[in-house]
């Protein structure tokens, strides 16, 4: 799986130098996109087992064929009104690049929306205000027939949530 | 097909020699000290019997003496792979009733040749 | 016929190194005072054979190094010389050499060549009565000649007069004549004269001889190295028949002979370097080819370790529905799942079996550390190893190292007393070191046991009081105080001794350990030693473990923690004001410690009364966990938070049980720091009145 990912990025690059696709998905109301090429699977929502003593966004772990993974919910991640999970809650399963290997980390949104292609030109840098999301965790916004797309950088929101946690833990 | 039975405590030489004689067409027999090559020369026939000196258990000067013992080895070429090229070594092998002796190191061309000369 | 000799090399460097290892155990065992003849000859085959090997596979440096070294003992073994305690010292030396060439050569590194020519030097110089060289030389001329003197043709006179018992050696004259006719034309002559009558004839005799003339480019080297195997079995004559510049030429043979036998040499080194370098290229295509055991990556290993756990997963899961479902009219289903069973968890036995190795891979460095620093510290030490056999996960093994390494130091440098302090204790001027492995329930103990100045009880209190772990009115016991020394903080810069110092405590030692789910603690009586004993599961991927329930959560407690479990009897319960709950376990109070409190969830009932308790050990101290309910024990595949996520304050781990949900596994030492933090829980180990 890692094997085809890793391919597969490298025909990206070569083929498709200037544009890149992206996987979006609702979260109150507003729609975010990822690096599709990160993505290792959707799942429907399932019961995770809490860990003792994390951040509130840290929904716990799931059994991702053997793997545990953590979820991360992002709504109360980026502090936004809580809901009930619903028959379209879903479980993105990310690649993230940490500092020093890649994790598999799940995050919880209302619902997975499209795929789009967006040319590295069609990105615009994430003003200072505007969206619940701060601005560290944005890669930049990009229009697609009028709607506003919120390109994540799911490394940075990671590298900065978990390393942060794991440094407060460890000394 | 000729037989011989090789005998040396250190794999990497039983395997060079094994491996040479084999892709020379002879069939090998291997033990790893006297008295496993006694034991297996009892429960065989090689045609001939090739063997380090030094050897725990059972040295190779032992093996010899041990092995003319034996009604169908009292004529069996037995050669002697031995460090020591001195003369010394080589009465004690002769007088053991060694046929010859290979001095040790010894690349496989040496070694075949050697056996060629017990084996036709 | 070329063979690529490369292929052997795995092997050659791996018993090479076997006989090291080999040399340098015997040659810590030795007894100068009292010498062992078969020791020393066992010293002397395994430089023997690194010579032997090292030379048929062309590693010219080794062989040479290996050729004095051998020799040396040779002597020995002869009983020319003595083996003396400064022989046994640089035998060591030599066999840390040879190691470093070994690897060098085997993994293409760079070798200090320097080091290794003043190492022979030294190795000469105790050589220096005799002629080193000697065998060698003899060799490479041996070798030379043969091909040496280009002679004219010439005839030579053969007489071959065989001792009657010739063919007891093997030998046969046919064969040696068939030999004489390929150096050149030959004309024999059998003399059948002493055959006796056909009823006279006993067959294992010789009765022949021969006249042979022998015609060709062919110098008397040549002739007599075919004699060569029956020279003492044989009346036998050379002479020259024809020669007109007889003289004259002989004189020239000696020269080229020598002048060739130089050249033969040179070429030979040539050769050789040629196939140093065929041998970098090929060294790595050339894999260990022996045929009894392959090397396989760890990694593959544990990626099958991981599926097989997958698999007892599944299992687990199918046996959970059978009992939902109601198969009792399936009796080929349920007998087929029962199979199932026992084939995993057979299959899963036998495949932790391949992660397992003795514990001598890391026992066996410790007969040079303890010669090495008895030396260093002038104390006189015996090591005693046991249970050398008893089998360790691979990895256990590999993280066990450093700690037993550090203890091993501690016991010599600490523990054992100088020989003047133990005789003035009247104690034997030779200390005892012991280490010792062996199974105990599903656990590895490892216990390292010296009769040396055991802990100093007094030094360890005041020194803990100095350095604010316990306070004046501490009341201790003796094992408490000795703990001590496994705290953090306990040993610091003053202690840095050169030998067990190194900046590293107890405490170091301590966690390390714990990583690996084991402890460890100290025994030790003042005067007469200490006993430092190591507690490790057996393999750091599966875990016996108790299911607990709290509220809708379940956890795994190590069933290695576990000291008993039991029902709450509220009169036992006492609360110390402004401190945690204890809980009187006859002569013990013991802190309670909440999971759903420290973990902030929901349980079923907050009144202790309602659950039960599980008494547990960790960090040397025993804890009751309060849970809602015990629920089933089985063996857990324990995996990693720390793969996705990081590192959390009391879990040491997560596992997937049979329904497929994941559990998380309890830490305890973590979880009793855990509840110091949040509950302002104090040390509390008063006894109970």
């Amino acid at each position: 799986m890692e094997q085809q990912i890793q391919e597969s990025t490298h025909v990206t690059i070569n083929t498709q130098s200037e544009s890149e696709q992206f996987l979006t998905f609702m979260l109150a109301g507003e729609e975010y996109g990822v690096d599709i090429l990160r993505v290792q699977e959707i799942k429907g929502w399932d019961n995770a087992t809490e860990i003792p003593n994390t951040p509130d966004y840290i929904q716990g772990v799931l059994n991702l064929r053997g793997t545990i993974v953590p979820i991360v919910d992002l709504r109360v991640r980026f502090e936004l009104e809580k809901i009930e999970y619903s028959n379209t809650t879903v479980v993105i399963v990310l690649k993230v690049k940490g500092d020093e290997k890649e994790k598999t980390i799940g995050f919880v949104v209302d619902a997975v929306s499209d795929v789009y292609n967006i040319d590295q030109g069609q990105l615009k840098p994430a003003p200072d205000f505007g969206s619940a999301v701060r601005t560290e965790f944005v890669k930049g916004l990009a229009t697609i027939d009028e709607k506003m797309l919120i390109l994540l950088d799911i490394d940075h929101l990671v590298d900065a949530d978990i390393k942060l946690n794991s440094s407060e833990v460890t000394h | 097909m000729a037989t011989i039975l090789t005998v040396d405590d250190s794999a990497s030489i039983r395997q060079m020699v094994s491996f040479t004689l084999k892709g020379a067409g002879f069939e090998v027999i291997e033990a790893v000290d006297g008295e496993d090559a006694l034991n297996k020369a009892k429960a065989s026939d090689p045609d001939a019997v090739l063997t380090d000196v030094n050897m725990p258990k059972m040295d190779g000067i032992t093996l010899i003496q041990e092995l003319r013992k034996l009604p169908n080895y009292r004529h069996k070429p037995m050669l002697m792979l031995t460090t020591e090229s001195s003369g010394d070594m080589k009465s004690k092998g002769r007088s053991a009733g060694a046929t010859g002796w290979l001095v040790k190191p010894f690349n496989p061309d040496q070694l075949l040749a050697t056996i060629k000369k017990v084996i036709n | 016929m070329s063979i690529d000799l490369s292929q052997f090399h795995g092997v050659f460097f791996e018993e090479s190194f076997e006989g090291l290892a080999v040399m340098e155990t015997e040659l810590l065992d030795f007894d100068i005072a009292h010498p062992d003849h078969e020791i020393i000859n066992t010293i002397f085959r395994a430089a023997h054979s690194i010579k032997g090997g090292s030379g048929s596979f062309g590693f010219t440096e080794i062989t040479n190094f290996t050729h004095v070294l051998e020799t040396l003992l040779d002597e020995i073994r002869a009983g020319k010389r003595n083996m003396t305690q400064q022989d046994i010292d640089v035998f060591l030396r030599s066999v840390d050499c040879l190691r470093e060439m070994l690897t060098s050569a085997r993994d293409d590194t760079a070798l200090n060549h320097d080091l290794v020519q003043s190492l022979q030097s030294e190795l000469e110089t105790y050589l220096d009565q005799t002629d080193t060289t000697d065998t060698q030389q003899d060799n490479q001329v041996a070798d030379a000649d043969t091909s040496a003197g280009k002679t004219a043709e010439v005839s030579w006179h053969i007489r071959f007069f065989p001792h009657s018992h010739l063919f007891q050696t093997g030998n046969d004259p046919l064969r040696i004549i068939r030999e004489l006719e390929e150096l050149g034309e030959i004309k024999s002559e059998c003399d059948l004269s002493a055959l006796p009558l056909i009823d006279g004839l006993d067959t294992e005799q010789c009765y022949l001889n021969w006249n042979i003339t022998l015609t060709g480019n062919i110098n008397e080297e040549q002739i007599k190295e075919v004699f060569e195997w029956v020279e003492d079995d044989c009346d036998l004559s050379i002479n020259l028949l024809n020669s007109r510049e007889e003289t004259q030429q002989n004189a020239n043979d000696n020269n080229n002979g020598e002048q060739q036998a130089e050249a033969v040499v040179v070429a030979k080194a040539e050769d050789r370097r040629q196939g140093e370098d065929r041998r970098k290229t090929d060294r790595r295509s050339a894999g260990n080819t022996e045929s009894t055991s392959i090397r396989v990556s760890i990694d593959k290993v544990d990626a099958l370790i991981n599926m097989v756990g997958e698999l007892v997963i599944t299992q687990s899961m199918l046996g959970q529905f059978t009992e939902q479902v109601d198969i009792a009219n399936h009796e080929q289903l349920n007998e087929g799942l029962k199979q199932l069973e026992r084939n995993t968890r057979e299959l899963q036995e036998s495949v932790m079996q391949i992660r397992m190795l003795p514990i001598s891979f890391s026992f066996n460095r410790f007969p040079r550390l303890v010669h090495d620093l008895s030396k260093q510290l002038d104390k006189k030490i015996e090591l005693k190893l046991s249970g050398e056999s008893t089998e360790l996960d691979k990895t256990v093994m590999e993280k066990i190292g450093d700690p037993l390494v550090h203890l091993v130091r501690n016991s010599i440098d600490h523990g054992i007393e100088s020989p003047e302090v133990r005789q003035a204790a009247g104690k034997p001027e030779t200390g005892l070191l012991h280490l010792n492995a062996f199974h105990e329930g599903g656990n590895i103990i490892i216990e390292i046991e010296d009769d040396g100045a055991g802990l100093n009880k007094d030094k360890i209190f005041n020194k803990a009081l100095e350095r604010g772990l316990v306070s004046k009115d501490e009341t201790l016991d003796d094992d408490q105080i000795n703990d001590l020394i496994f705290r953090p903080g306990f040993s610091t810069a003053d202690t840095v001794s050169d030998v067990s110092g190194r900046g590293v405590g107890m405490d170091v030692v301590r966690r390390n350990i714990k990583d690996l789910g084991g402890t460890v603690g100290v025994k030790s009586v003042e005067g007469k030693g200490s006993v430092f004993r190591i507690k490790l599961p057996l393999t750091l991927a599966i875990l016996d473990g108790q299911l607990i329930r709290v509220g809708n959560q379940i956890y795994i407690i190590p069933l290695i923690s576990i000291i008993e479990s039991l029902q709450i009897q509220q009169e036992q319960i006492k609360s110390i004001v402004g401190e945690a709950e204890v809980y009187r376990l006859r002569e013990d109070y013991i802190p309670i410690i909440r999971l759903h409190s420290i973990f902030n969830i929901e349980s079923d009932s907050t009144r202790l009364e309602d659950g039960l308790l599980v008494v547990v050990e960790g960090d040397r101290q025993k804890v009751g966990i309060f849970v809602d309910d015990l629920l089933a024990q089985q063996q857990v595949v324990i995996k990693s938070l720390e793969t996705n996520y990081q590192k959390v304050d009391g879990i040491s781990g997560a596992t997937i049980l049979g329904n497929g949900t994941v559990a998380m596994i309890l830490d305890i030492s973590s979880m009793i720091g855990l509840s110091k933090n949040t509950q302002h829980f104090n040390h509390i180990e008063h006894k109970a009145a």
